[in-house]
C-alpha cells in the first residue's frame, strides 16, 4: 500500500460541534489519547447556529420541575416513539452537564437571585431552556471549544472522513480521511470511532442546516455494517425565513414565540386555536384571553397553542398556506411587533433583529415577520444501546444528532443541545472504555485503504464528467417535492426511482482543477452519503403507513396503533438497504405513571 | 420589483505561487448576498473556486474576504449595497496566507489561543450553584458575541503587514479573549502579565480599526483593549496607556473582587 499520514489514537471522534467537542473532552478526561476530525475550522460547527437555549430541568424558575416532567414531555412531544431510556438518561444527566458547562466559563442568562435564568419553548411544561439571548449555541461551542484546547488534544481541522475502516472481524480499526486544504489523504488507526457529525439537511432545498448537513456519519456506519433507526422522523422547524429567495430556510428561533411572539394568517388571526389535538387539549389555552395571561402566569393559566411541538406547528402553517391564508411570499406572519416593546425585542432576540434587518430589510420591533417551514432536524440515526451509545458493530460509537432514538417522532426545541452535551458525554465515556479494553488495537486492512483513496480520487479521472453542483441540486428538489413534511406512497417511491438514477450519475460525476481545496471534488464526495441517507429516509417513510409526529402520510392520515408498536429500522445488507421493523423497547412499570394523569 | 440582473464578480483566483482577479458575469436575484453570487459563480462556471462557509446566516464568521478592500462577511454583504453595473472585487484576507482563491490559512488565531491561560473559577456556592447578577455577566457576554470571523486581525494594522509581529502579537481577537476572562465574575486567574508579554497588547496604538469592522459590535478597543491596557500599565510602562489613563482621570483601575 502507498505511504499514507498515518496516526494512531485510542479515540477518534468525527464532528466537532457539541456533541463531538463533549466526547472529545470526556474521552480525553477518561486517559484516552483522543483526536478530533472536523470538516470545517474548530468551533464553525452548526452547533454555532442554535438559538433558544438548553434544557435541563433546574428548577430555578420553577421549583415544580424535575427529570420526571422533563422525562414525560420528551416523551409525549416524541410521540412516546422514543428510546424512553435515552430519554430518561437525557432527562437526568441535563443538568449537571449545563453546571458543568459554567464551570468551564459559560455566561447564562441570570435570574434576579443570580442563578441561569430559563425560558419557555414548545412543549415544555415549565420555563426549562437555559439560555444566552438568542445565541446559546455559540456559547456552547465556544466553551467547549476552549476547554477542548486547554486539555491539549489533537484536532485535525478542515479534514473530512470518507470511509469507516473495519478489521477482520467487522470491529471498528479507524477512518480514512482527507485533508480539504491539500487533498492528500490521513489514516487513522484507533480502538474507537465516535460518529458526531450531526444531520442531513442538506438532502432538501428549504433548510436551515449548514453546508456540512450531508449525512457523513449515518452513511459511515451504514456502510461499516451497522444500523439506523427512525429515519422517517424529519423535523420541519416551523419558522424559517420565507423572503427573499435567498434566505429562504434560515432558522427564526422558537424563542421569538418563547417571548411572547404569535402566528397569524393573512386574515390576522391567531390560527393555532385552529389546530390544538386531542392529545396537548387539556393543557393548551383555548382563548387568546388566556393564552396571553399564560407567558405570566403557569399555574392560572394554560400555555399558548403557539407553542405546541414543532410538528403540530409546522403541519398547521403547512394547511394555513394550502387554503389560500398565507402572507405574501407562501408563509405566515409571526408578529412579535404588537405584542413586546422594542427594546425587549433587541434585548431578547438580538440576533433575530439584526437578520431581519440586514438580510430582509424587515425591523421586527415594527412589523410581522414572514415565516413558514424550513427542514432542520433528523431525529433519526445510528442505533445505539441508550446507556454506553454503542452502535450496531464493535468500537463504534455515535451522540448527537448522528445517533437516532432519543426523540422519537418529534423532537422539541431545546433537547438538542442537551442531548448533545449529555450523549457526547457518555459517547466519550464509553468509547474511552472500549478502546481500553481491547487486546491490541484492530488491524487495518491495507486493501479497504487503497479502495477508500481509489474511489475519492475517482471524480478526477472524468474531468468531463457530470457537475457535482448540479446533481447536489436535483437530490434537493427531488426530496423537497417528493419527501417533504406531507407524504404518500406514490410520491416516496418516484423518490427512490429518481435517487436511483441519480447515484448512477453521481457515479459519473468529475472535477476539473486539482485536489488543493476544491469545493468541486469535495461536494462530489459529499454526494455518496447524501445519496445515501436520502434512500433511508424514502425507504423508512414509504414503511410506516400511518401519520405520527413529524411523519405525515396523505394516503394514511391516522395513526396506526400497531405501528406505535415498532421503530424502523434500516439495515445495509448485500451492498443494499433494507428496512426491518423491530419491537420498541416498553416503558417499566415505574414510569408509566407518569403517562396516566389524564393530561 | 428589480427583476433578475448580472454582476460582475472580480474574485481573485489563485494560490500561494500567484494569482490574478478574474472577471466573471454572474446572474443574481432581489435580496442575494456576495456569497450567493459566489456560490452560483462556483456551481456553473467554476467547481473548483475555493471558499470556505458554513451557517450562511451571518453567526458562524467563515466567510471572511475583502469586499471592493473592506473585511467582510460575504453571507451578510448584500449586492444592493453596489451600483448597477459597479463591478464587486472579492479578495482573501490580506493578513493571513493564501491556500486557494478566497480561502487563507487562518490557523495564527488558532495558535495563539492555545496560548490563553485557561478560564479558572473560584469555587462553588454551598447549593452546588454559581451566583451572578445580570449587570456583571452583561459586559462579559458582550465579548461571547464573537464569532471568531477574523476580520478584526485582517484590519489590524499590527499585523496586516507586518508577519513579522505574529510572533509578538495576538491580535483583537485574542484581546477580547484576554479581557472575557479578566472581566469573567467568577475566574480567579490573573492574565495581566501574559496580556503583555505574549500577547503584545502594548503594541496596539488604539486606531479602532477593528472595532469597526466588527460584523457583532462589539467595541473591541474601547471596552476589551483599553481595559487591558489600564490593567498592565499598573506594573508596565504603556505611554498610550499611561495617556488614557491620566486623561480618564480617576478611571477604576483595580480588578476588584472575582465574585460579589
Amino acid at each position: 500500500m502507498p505511504e499514507y499520514e498515518t496516526h494512531e489514537f485510542d479515540v477518534v471522534v468525527v464532528g466537532a460541534g457539541g456533541a463531538g467537542l463533549r466526547a472529545a473532552i470526556e474521552a480525553s478526561a477518561q486517559g484516552a489519547r483522543t483526536a478530533l476530525v472536523c470538516k470545517s475550522l474548530l468551533g464553525k460547527a452548526h452547533t454555532v447556529m442554535a438559538e433558544g437555549g438548553i434544557a435541563a430541568a433546574l428548577g430555578n424558575v420553577y421549583p415544580e420541575d424535575d427529570w420526571r416532567v422533563h422525562f414525560r414531555d420528551t416523551m409525549r412531544g416524541g410521540k412516546l416513539m422514543n428510546s424512553w431510556r435515552m430519554a430518561q438518561v437525557h432527562a437526568q444527566d441535563a443538568p449537571d452537564r449545563v453546571l458543568e458547562l459554567e464551570e468551564w466559563g459559560a455566561l447564562f442568562d441570570r435570574t434576579p437571585d443570580g442563578r441561569i435564568l430559563q425560558r419557555d419553548f414548545g412543549g415544555h411544561r415549565y420555563a426549562r431552556l437555559a439560555h444566552v439571548g438568542d445565541r446559546t449555541g455559540l456559547e456552547m461551542i465556544r466553551t467547549l471549544q476552549h476547554r477542548a484546547v486547554s486539555l491539549g488534544m489533537d484536532v485535525f481541522m478542515e479534514c473530512t472522513v470518507t470511509r469507516l475502516l473495519t478489521d477482520a472481524a467487522g470491529r471498528v480499526a479507524g477512518a480514512f480521511a482527507y485533508w480539504r486544504e491539500s487533498g492528500r489523504f490521513v489514516v487513522f488507526r484507533a480502538g474507537a470511532v465516535i460518529l458526531a457529525t450531526g444531520g442531513i439537511g442538506k438532502a432538501w432545498k428549504v433548510t436551515s442546516n449548514s453546508w456540512e448537513y450531508t449525512g457523513d456519519g449515518h452513511a459511515l456506519a451504514l456502510w461499516a455494517g451497522a444500523d439506523l433507526v427512525d429515519m422517517e422522523f424529519v423535523q420541519f422547524h416551523p419558522t424559517g425565513m420565507v423572503w427573499p429567495p435567498s434566505v429562504r430556510g434560515i432558522l427564526v428561533t422558537e424563542g421569538v414565540r418563547g417571548d411572547g411572539g404569535v402566528l397569524r394568517n393573512a386574515e390576522g388571526r391567531r390560527f393555532m386555536f385552529d389546530y390544538v389535538p386531542e392529545m396537548f387539549r387539556a393543557e393548551t389555552a383555548d382563548s387568546e384571553e388566556e393564552a396571553d395571561r399564560w407567558y405570566t402566569d403557569k399555574k392560572g393559566a394554560r400555555r399558548t397553542p403557539d407553542l405546541l411541538p414543532r410538528d403540530e406547528v409546522a403541519r398547521a402553517i403547512n394547511s394555513e398556506i394550502k387554503e389560500g391564508r398565507g402572507s405574501p411570499h407562501g408563509g405566515v406572519f409571526l408578529d412579535i411587533a404588537t405584542r413586546r416593546d422594542a427594546e425587549y425585542i433587541k434585548r431578547r432576540l438580538p440576533s433575530m433583529y439584526h437578520q431581519f434587518k440586514q438580510l430582509a430589510d424587515v425591523d421586527i420591533t415594527a412589523e410581522p415577520m414572514e415565516v413558514g417551514p424550513t427542514c432542520h432536524y433528523v431525529m433519526g440515526g445510528v442505533k445505539v444501546d441508550p446507556d454506553s451509545q454503542a452502535a450496531t458493530i464493535p468500537g463504534l460509537f455515535a451522540a448527537g444528532e448522528a445517533a437516532g432514538g432519543m426523540h422519537g417522532a418529534n423532537r422539541l426545541g431545546g433537547n438538542s443541545l442537551s442531548d448533545l452535551l449529555v450523549f457526547g458525554q457518555r459517547a466519550g465515556r464509553y468509547a474511552a472504555r472500549h478502546a481500553a479494553g481491547l487486546e491490541g488495537r484492530p488491524a487495518v486492512d491495507p486493501g479497504q485503504v487503497d479502495a477508500a483513496a481509489a474511489e475519492a480520487l475517482a471524480p478526477f479521472e472524468r474531468d468531463s464528467g457530470e457537475n457535482p453542483f448540479t446533481i447536489h441540486h436535483e437530490l434537493q428538489e427531488c426530496m423537497q417535492d417528493l419527501v417533504g413534511i406531507i407524504r404518500t406512497e406514490a410520491e416516496l417511491e418516484s423518490a427512490l426511482e429518481r435517487i436511483a438514477v441519480l447515484r448512477d450519475r453521481a457515479a459519473r460525476v468529475g472535477v476539473g482543477g486539482n485536489r488543493q481545496y476544491n469545493p468541486g471534488w469535495h461536494t462530489a464526495l459529499d454526494l455518496r452519503s447524501l445519496l445515501t441517507v436520502s434512500e433511508a429516509v424514502a425507504l423508512a417513510a414509504l414503511e410506516r403507513t400511518e401519520s405520527r409526529g413529524a411523519h405525515t402520510r396523505d394516503d394514511h392520515p391516522r395513526p396506526d396503533p400497531e405501528l406505535a408498536k415498532v421503530r424502523m429500522v434500516v439495515h445495509p445488507a448485500d451492498g443494499e438497504l433494507k428496512i426491518a421493523r423491530e419491537p420498541l423497547a416498553e416503558l417499566p412499570e415505574d414510569l408509566r405513571p407518569l403517562f396516566e394523569e389524564g393530561s | 420589483m428589480a427583476g433578475p440582473r448580472e454582476v460582475t464578480l472580480r474574485v481573485w483566483r489563485g494560490d500561494a505561487a500567484g494569482g490574478e482577479l478574474r472577471d466573471y458575469q454572474v446572474p443574481v436575484e432581489e435580496g442575494e448576498v456576495v456569497l450567493d453570487a459566489l456560490h452560483r459563480l462556483q456551481a456553473t462556471q467554476a467547481n473548483d473556486l475555493a471558499i470556505r462557509w458554513n451557517c450562511k446566516a451571518g453567526k458562524c464568521g467563515s466567510c471572511s474576504a475583502e469586499v471592493n478592500g473592506r473585511p467582510r462577511l460575504t453571507c451578510m454583504t448584500r449586492l444592493n449595497l453596489f451600483g448597477p453595473g459597479e463591478p464587486v472585487t472579492v479578495t482573501p484576507l490580506r493578513a493571513f496566507p493564501v491556500i486557494r482563491d478566497l480561502v487563507t490559512d487562518v490557523s495564527f488565531n488558532y495558535e495563539v489561543a492555545k496560548r490563553v491561560p485557561a478560564f479558572r473559577p473560584g469555587p462553588r456556592e454551598a447549593d452546588g450553584t454559581y451566583r451572578m447578577h445580570q449587570q456583571d455577566v452583561d459586559r462579559v457576554q458582550e465579548f461571547h458575541k464573537c464569532i471568531e470571523c477574523f476580520l478584526c486581525q485582517d484590519v489590524c494594522h499590527v499585523i496586516r503587514d507586518h508577519e513579522e509581529n505574529k510572533q509578538r502579537f495576538a491580535g483583537p481577537r485574542l484581546f477580547i479573549r484576554y479581557a472575557e476572562l479578566e472581566m469573567h465574575p467568577l475566574d480567579t486567574g490573573d492574565r495581566r502579565e501574559p496580556v503583555r508579554a505574549q500577547a503584545g497588547v502594548g503594541m496596539c496604538n488604539i486606531t479602532k480599526c477593528c472595532t469597526e469592522v466588527c460584523p457583532e459590535g462589539i467595541r473591541i478597543t474601547d471596552n476589551a483593549i483599553i481595559p487591558l491596557k489600564e490593567r498592565v500599565v499598573d506594573a508596565r510602562y504603556d505611554p498610550i496607556a499611561r495617556f488614557i489613563g491620566w486623561a480618564g482621570g480617576r478611571r477604576r483601575r483595580d480588578r476588584g473582587p472575582a465574585a460579589p
